[in-house]
């Protein structure tokens, strides 16, 4: 008889082995034990000028992770101002994949980088661990003037803390189709209220055409959405106090708008960044892209047949007369509070996001959407008219968005969990046309657990 | 026989000492470790304390996790059963020799095999896609309705397709592999008695696979509970129906990774071992049990 497999016993044994292999993310996660050493230093007495000096001129290699592309041009420019610093850019992941590896180092006490490219929103979920290297003592202050106010709002930490240097942004504006529009005869609409009829009528004409497509998946633009309706779904003050209010009055009024129209089916929710969403775009299923500054550039790169076709205008708006705007997006440089090296890695941070030639790379090279308030005012920069909107200075729409942001919205301490109860609540609900008030509800109370457990004060929202 | 074996004692612990080295730091000590976090529990504010079992007996009764054990079962159910009788009639029309171009079939049957699973995960979502995907787009052409693949009813069936499409050459090579260790002489006693191919494979070849076929389907239980790759890859297309508890091991990567409870994560994974190891025992007592003296 064939003898594949050897005795039972030595199978059952195999078996044992193989199986205790299902807690191999157990056995993974023991990267993640160990205590995290505080070797920077918290307190604020600001460096002396000889100790810089110093440091910018000793041998040292900084380790910066980054998915900015082609970003070895502005590292160029420091390296060019302090031979004895390297800087070694390493590509984590965009976003969350980077934040994941980033914690996991983090926790490991070795492995993390001296800076990383981290987004506003993620800022508090690595403050909240003591990760980020206060910048004051740094002369980080002195820079607030050079950045457009709320950019420095979003870094800056409840004591005036400054956590990291702002590097490009995303006030949220509307894309959309103009030969759409005009093949249908609808105007660009100013209030949501005209968005919502335009929804409804451009479908009506249109059964294979949205308006817009609100992504089931995207907590980003709720975020902004959420933002420019003044709502403050996040208030933190002391490191353990939480104010969370994702379904009071202003998010309700939000969700009743944007669950009606997914309800109606008059607007699409499929997941953006998908090869679906791309196709969807390229194709002419949605006249709009309601989308941070960073879009225009994006778009022009992703959807190349539809060339010529697209202009950009301000989100539609609650209050006509009181035009307000959010963000999506943009990012900054963060200093790791676990560097050998906290002067020099401090300096560059500062540099490549206020040296005046380093920032103007950003925005002509990786065509980034400035935090600087000398680019957005640069005749150069807001007076581009790129072809693909038809020769449309959008910079210089985007620009005057930027102008409306308000610069007191706050984010969680955990944003990571934030995102995946948004995604499992108001992302499904719209993805399942069901109640989107409702699933707000949800979102709260999830969130309100989930802040419980992880020992915060959790006040009700007022 | 038993002189062979008679060997100078000192020398087995030398040969299985790199093994056991390498055993006991890169799994058990991991292993030992993770089931120490998990008696702990760690907070955003106010830093680890000890709870003992406590992260246990919130798993034991989180639905979450509940549910995914449950979901992974069902795979485990519909998913096996196809995978297994698909690789054993691939393996006894291979054995049989009719098969023209055989090693060119082999080979096209192992090959997804060879093809990662994310890529292989990738592929089918795209496959799978309802707007501009081909099997939507040839619905389209001939005005029937769009394939819903990637819906709440059909999403297991989805997965079960994938990775069917993966594991069927695997093991089919292993059946195939015990197929040939068959002697022909049983072959030719078979044909002497009159028994046609049916009956050969039917009486001799299908009762000579039974252990191969029982370490398939071990190995069919592990994958199973630990479906992990093609879910989260697919949870990026369709998040509404995918969510981040939708396998247990799924759960256990968004509670290490999304939510920062490494503590629970642990426990988790421990638990979910656990019922791997039950199962799998269970179905080695009821194989061997039948297994003829």
């Amino acid at each position: 008889m064939p003898r594949i497999p050897a005795s039972p016993a030595a199978l059952s044994r195999r078996l044992l082995l193989t199986a205790a292999g299902a807690a191999s993310l157990g056995a993974a996660l023991t990267a993640c034990g160990g205590g995290g050493s505080d070797s920077g230093s918290s307190s604020s007495k600001p460096v002396s000028q000889a100790d810089i000096d110093k440091a910018m001129t000793t041998p040292t290699e900084l380790t910066f992770w980054t998915w900015v592309p082609e970003i070895a041009a502005e590292i160029a420019l420091f390296e060019k101002k302090y031979p004895a610093i390297k800087v070694k850019a390493v590509n984590a992941g965009q976003g969350t994949p980077e934040y994941t590896k980033l914690r996991t180092a983090l926790k490991a006490g070795s492995g993390a980088p001296d800076l990383v490219q981290i987004e506003f929103q993620a800022i508090p979920t690595f403050t909240i661990t003591d990760s980020l290297l206060d910048l004051r003592p740094y002369g980080a202050s002195a820079l607030k003037s050079q950045f457009v106010d709320w950019t420095w709002s979003q870094v800056s930490g409840s004591d005036g803390e400054v956590w990291a240097i702002p590097q490009d942004t995303g006030p949220m504006g509307m894309l959309y189709r103009q030969d759409i529009f005009d093949k249908h005869g609808i105007e660009v609409p100013e209030t949501w209220d005209e968005f919502a009829e335009a929804a409804r009528k451009l479908h009506k004409a249109d059964p294979d055409v949205y308006l817009t497509n609100l992504a089931a998946n995207q907590v980003a633009a709720w975020h902004g959405l959420l933002w420019q309706a003044g709502s403050k779904p996040y208030v933190t003050s002391g490191k353990s106090d939480i104010t969370i209010s994702v379904d009071d009055a202003v998010s309700k009024k939000l969700g009743a708008f944007w669950g009606a129209l997914a309800q109606e089916g008059v607007i699409g929710v499929e997941p953006d960044f998908t090869d679906s969403w791309y196709a969807a775009l390229n194709k002419g299923k949605y006249a709009t892209w309601i989308v941070g500054a960073w879009g225009p550039a994006f778009l022009s790169g992703s959807a190349k047949d539809t060339a010529g076709k697209w202009r950009a205008a301000p989100m539609p708006q609650w209050d006509a007369a009181k035009p307000s705007a959010g963000n999506w997006g943009g990012s900054t440089t963060a200093v790791i509070r676990s560097t050998k090296n906290p002067i020099a890695a401090a300096e560059f941070a500062k540099f490549l996001n206020s040296d005046p030639e380093s920032a103007k790379l950003f925005a002509t090279k990786q065509f980034f959407f400035p935090a600087t308030k000398a680019l957005l005012a640069d005749a150069s920069f807001s007076g581009a008219t790129p072809a693909f909107y038809g020769g449309q200075k959008v910079n210089e729409v985007f620009a005057g968005i930027s102008a409306q942001v308000d610069p007191s919205f706050q984010w969680p301490p955990f944003l990571d969990q934030v995102a995946t109860d948004w995604t499992e609540t108001v992302g499904l609900s719209l993805a399942r046309k069901t109640d989107t008030v409702a699933a707000l509800a949800s979102w709260q109370t999830r969130i309100t657990t989930f802040a419980k457990k992880q020992g915060f004060t959790v006040k009700a929202a007022t | 026989m038993s002189r062979l074996l008679a060997r100078p004692r000192s020398a087995g612990p030398l040969f299985i000492a790199p093994f056991m080295v390498l055993f006991l730091l890169l799994f058990l000590a991991p292993l030992g470790y993770a089931a120490y976090l998990s008696l702990f529990q760690e907070k955003l504010v106010g830093g680890t304390s000890f709870v003992g079992l406590d992260n246990y007996l919130a798993a034991v009764k989180d639905p979450q996790l509940r549910e995914g054990v449950v979901r992974v079962a069902t795979f485990f159910v519909i998913q096996v059963p196809v995978m297994l009788l698909l690789a054993l009639l691939f393996a006894l029309a291979l054995d049989s020799g009719l098969l023209r171009l055989a090693k060119v079939i082999r080979l096209g049957i192992f090959v997804p095999y060879a093809v990662p699973s994310v890529v292989a995960t990738l592929m089918w979502g795209y496959l799978y896609g309802p707007d501009f995907g081909p099997f939507a787009q040839l619905s389209d052409k001939l005005s029937l309705p769009a394939p819903h693949f990637l819906t709440d009813s059909w999403m297991l069936g989805s997965l079960a397709n994938i990775v069917t499409w993966e594991f069927v050459g695997y093991n089919m090579i292993i059946l195939y592999a015990a197929l040939r260790t068959i002697p022909t002489e049983l072959y030719e006693a078979a044909a002497l008695d009159g028994a046609g191919s049916w009956r050969i494979a039917w009486s001799i070849k299908i009762p000579a696979l039974r252990p191969a076929l029982t370490l398939t389907l071990l190995f069919s239980v592990i994958g199973s509970f630990q479906l992990f790759n093609e879910p989260s890859l697919l949870m990026k297309i369709v998040p509404d129906v995918i969510d981040s508890s939708y396998t247990a091991n799924l759960y256990a990567y968004t509670l290490a990774f999304t939510s920062q409870q490494i503590n629970y994560a642990a426990a988790v994974s421990f638990l979910l071992g656990l019922v791997i190891v039950v199962i799998s025992y269970a179905f080695l007592l009821t194989a061997n049990r039948r297994r003829p003296a």
